[in-house]
């Protein structure tokens, strides 16, 4: 049942039609639903025990610390989270949790594992496909190589059970992302987040300007940025309206746009922007931008300025996505501070602790730890351990779309799991157990519970800590 | 008795105007040394140098300035190991904000000091958390050489310089390979030339100095105490006709041939880090370093032997490239547990700006001690890899990086363990003066950290 088909019978009705004009006026051929889903999920989830982790210091990810709490997951799923007296059920496995903390998963939102892979050799380098500034039909799960040993010391060193996978920012439209489990596949689609809406990345600034304007195309100004994005909105407004026409009436299908098609999707409200924006002013005309096409954008990537505006981004309900102390590498991050993060916290709006770092991925948790204090020292209220590991899962959770499925631990959520050997706001400490979907995907005490990609096996150092 | 005499010695010294005299106490003090924190300790600083630190009680002059650090931790100042601060105030499509890297026809020459900035903000930001001194390389040009780095110190006044052209950098990994055309043979064969090239003019030289008389003997001062200023340009320094090197750069290496200059060589792979053991075998006087060493745990015992330093990159973990396959958060560990002499340093990683991780990393280490497996380093030691380690590693030991008698006051109190990344610096000493923690950030925070409009814009807060 291709859209062959269905093509070919529109074509031969439109000939009956032509011949004979007495006839009554055929009813048009019904539309054909494009499948949304080409490359679907084929992750499964591993099989787990049914687990009370009891005595652990618990941060649920909401906002709330549990002093000598219980958490307990089966089927995959959280079942039931409290303090001492809440039971262990009849067969759970018991881990004694004294002296450690229970965390839901840390979630990177902003990460190029599998697509700028380790070795960073050109080989692999399969981020940006800066080729034109308009590149929304490419898709970051096609260059995901699984075999990437960055993810799984964002596993075992950082604790990260979810991540997006985004293209570069050489281009305005970058491409569309993809949400992925940290468990390890043999395909992409093995690690794909089961039900995760797709993300578009834009980018705004210094990045579009120079690739493109040292080649002396468009764009080569942050005019040029602005007034190519929104000529490319403008199509994708016109693409809309041809399909939502088809949609409603059916008959001759229009010819498809994979660019347009992601565009459309965003401005259908199923594919999340994560814009890539560092500046105040730039994040406010990309806002102006959203409303004038009719779009939402979830979050702002690298947003080094967001301080500057947080009321802004609070009334807009976009979240702001950043490192805790990153500044300095290019003019756009020149102004950056160390409360950036607390701030925007402050000011009522989402804000979330990002890599975009191999390295950096191992340690997010650090990284709030800083941002906490520092805007502890700076007399910001009503902070704590407890409410920063939002930044860590709660608010990723939500920007990613997936708030529903994991991001806290609330009973029928995903296991997404992390046993701390300490409290994870020291540098001190590490991830001791991880579970994803309820199956231990790491165990600091046993070897073998430890992933290894292909790509270091039989290598010097296959295996070791890391 | 020795409590006695200090104090005498410290009533008995005139000071000098602007000389700082002062007393810490009741802190948790860490002298840097990779001995352990000591509780209730003591710091005494006369004339911007540390007479006495540790568990000591010493009785003052009457009206020395005493500070109480109750509840605060006190160390030395962060030494970054390996660095690039003060050479760029930003890093990307920044004209004139980036003097790292030189393209020009130099490269050995090449001398740091005049590029560095003191007035950077990068240098206000690390100063601001701790980070007091810095071993400031070149990137390497179109040379395996990338010239002569300094010592700077982070203080908040013109004079950043502590030793001008206290060593020479050297690509001898996979970037000295792109840089010698595209293979490691070639890189080291160009090195090879290269010391041949400043041996050749080290014997003509010579007698140049002796000419000048007052000059005791070659080995008793080096022949290019500053490549720009350069004594051996005289028509008697002849050269042979197959040379690749400027006279300049010729010259620079020779103090580097003579072993009056540390030669700090970058790689990673276990496999060049044995031919550098291999070219000190060869060119015994060379005082060389080891920069990176992601897979030195792989031949930890042969570094041991060979007495080299290494200043390490923390928790380089990743198979980044082909030269770090084996890259493991247990390099540090592993290569201290068999005798190498290991300090920290950012090889590479934000190397122009965030020299404040290196405590972080440090922790970071220390937390290994507790994941089976894995081979991490006590708290002593982490804190002496980013202080006097560092500083041991090229000969300064006996100057900065730690709390000992007679080291140069450089000073941090800190609102709590310095190791961990939550904790900050509260007051920072460089030689004894007392700096301000002020910086572009904290005075964007005081601007924006209250949103709503005002009578008059944001840009009238200052």
């Amino acid at each position: 049942m291709s859209n062959r088909s269905w093509i070919a019978l529109a074509l031969s009705a439109a000939l009956v039609s032509g011949c004979a004009e007495l006839a009554p006026k055929p009813k048009p051929a019904p539309p054909v639903r494009l499948n949304e889903d080409p490359y679907p999920s084929t992750y499964v989830r591993y099989p787990g025990v049914l687990t009370a982790i009891r005595h652990a210091t618990v941060f649920t990810g909401d906002g709330q610390q549990i002093n000598d709490g219980t958490v307990v997951f089966a089927d995959g799923l959280v079942q039931a989270v409290g303090g001492p007296e809440l039971a262990s059920p009849a067969g759970a496995v018991e881990i004694d949790g004294t002296g450690k903390y229970v965390s839901p998963g840390i979630i990177d939102v902003h990460s190029h594992l599998g697509d700028y892979p380790s070795p960073g050799v050109t080989a692999n380098s399969d981020g940006n496909e800066a080729t034109s500034p308009v590149r929304p039909e490419v898709w970051a799960e096609h260059s995901v190589w699984p075999q990437d040993p960055g993810f799984s010391r964002a596993l075992i060193n950082g604790g990260v059970t979810t991540l997006q996978i985004l293209p570069g920012s050489a281009n305005l439209f970058g491409g569309r992302s993809v949400v992925l489990k940290n468990v390890p596949g043999r395909t992409a689609q093995d690690m794909k987040f089961p039900g995760a809406p797709y993300g578009l990345k834009m980018a705004c600034g210094e990045n579009p300007k120079r690739v493109y304007g040292s080649k002396g195309n468009m764009p080569q100004t942050r005019m040029g940025n602005i007034a190519l994005a929104r000529e490319t909105w403008i199509k994708a407004q016109a693409y809309k309206r041809k399909w939502d026409k088809y949609y409603r009436n059916g008959g001759d299908m229009p010819e498809r746009d994979l660019a347009m098609e992601t565009l459309k999707g965003v401005l259908d409200g199923k594919i999340l922007v994560q814009n890539h924006c560092y500046r105040a002013d730039e994040m406010a005309n990309m806002i102006d931008m959203a409303k004038e096409f009719g779009y939402k954008i979830t979050a702002f990537h690298h947003a080094v300025e967001a301080y500057k505006i947080a009321d802004l981004l609070a009334a807009n309900d976009i979240c702001a996505v950043m490192w805790a102390d990153w500044y300095g590498f290019k003019m756009e991050s020149y102004d950056a501070i160390k409360e950036n993060i607390p701030l925007v916290h402050n000011a009522g709006a989402c804000a979330i602790v990002h890599s975009d770092d191999p390295n950096y991925i191992q340690r997010l948790n650090q990284e709030a730890a800083k941002a906490l204090a520092d805007g502890e020292r700076a007399g910001i209220p009503n902070l704590s351990e407890a409410v920063a590991w939002e930044w860590l899962s709660r608010n990723p959770a939500k920007a990613l779309g997936i708030l529903d499925k994991t991001g806290t631990l609330t009973p029928g959520k995903m296991a997404d799991v992390v046993m701390w050997n300490g409290d994870p706001f020291s540098d001190y400490s590490r991830p001791e157990r991880v579970w994803i979907d309820g199956a231990e995907m790491y165990d600091a005490n046993d070897p073998k519970k430890r992933p290894v990609s292909d790509f270091e096996l039989g290598q010097p150092g296959e295996g070791d800590v890391k | 008795m020795i409590r006695r005499v200090l104090a005498a010695v410290l009533l008995a010294a005139a000071a000098p105007v602007g000389a700082q005299t002062f007393a810490i106490v009741n802190g948790i003090v860490a002298k840097g040394d990779g001995s352990p924190p000591i509780q209730g300790g003591m710091v005494v600083v006369r004339d911007g140098r540390i007479v006495a630190a540790g568990d000591i009680r010493m009785k003052l002059p009457a009206g020395t300035p005493v500070i109480d650090a109750t509840g605060k931790w006190v160390t030395p100042g962060i030494v970054a190991g390996f660095s690039r601060l003060g050479l760029a105030e930003v890093d990307l499509s920044a004209e004139g904000a980036d003097d790292t890297t030189s393209n020009g026809p130099f490269n050995a020459a090449i001398d740091v000091v005049p590029a560095i900035n003191p007035l950077d903000t990068t240098v206000a930001v690390n100063r601001a958390d701790g980070v007091t001194r810095a071993l400031v390389a070149p990137s390497a040009g179109r040379n395996i050489f990338a010239g002569q780095g300094a010592v700077i110190d982070t203080g908040a006044d013109m004079d950043p310089i502590t030793a001008p052209r206290k060593f020479q950098f050297v690509e001898l990994g996979q970037t000295g390979a792109e840089k010698a055309g595209g293979s490691r043979a070639s890189t080291h064969i160009l090195f090879r030339n290269a010391l041949r090239e400043a041996g050749e003019l080290r014997r003509f030289a010579a007698p140049i100095q002796a000419a000048r008389a007052s000059v005791p003997s070659e080995l008793e001062q080096p022949i290019v105490r500053n490549p720009n200023e350069s004594r051996v340009l005289g028509p008697e320094a002849r050269r042979s006709e197959d040379v690749l090197l400027t006279r300049f750069d010729a010259a620079a290496l020779v103090p580097v041939l003579q072993g009056r200059q540390y030669l700090l060589v970058h790689v990673e792979r276990a496999s060049d880090i044995l031919q550098v053991l291999e070219l000190k075998r060869e060119f015994p006087a060379l005082k060389m370093v080891l920069v990176g060493a992601s897979e030195g745990w792989l031949v930890a015992d042969r570094i041991a032997h060979a007495g080299i330093p290494v200043i390490a990159s923390a928790v380089n973990d990743l198979p980044a490239s082909f030269e770090e396959i084996a890259a493991t958060q247990s390099n540090v560990g592993r290569m201290r547990a068999a005798g190498v002499n290991v300090s920290i340093g950012m090889i590479d990683d934000n190397d122009t700006r965030n020299l404040f991780m290196e405590r972080q990393y440090a922790g970071n280490l220390v937390g290994l001690t507790k994941i089976p497996g894995a081979t991490g380093v006590s708290w002593g030691e982490a804190l002496a890899m980013i202080t006097s380690k560092p500083a041991e590693a090229i000969g300064m030991g006996g100057e900065i990086g730690s709390l000992a008698p007679g080291r140069r006051a450089d000073l941090v109190i800190w609102s709590g363990d310095p190791l961990e990344g939550s904790s900050a610096a509260e007051q920072v000493y460089i030689d004894g003066v007392r700096q301000p923690l002020e910086t572009h950030q904290t005075r964007l925070l005081e601007r924006y950290r209250y949103l709503p409009r005002r009578d008059l814009p944001e840009a009238y807060r200052h």
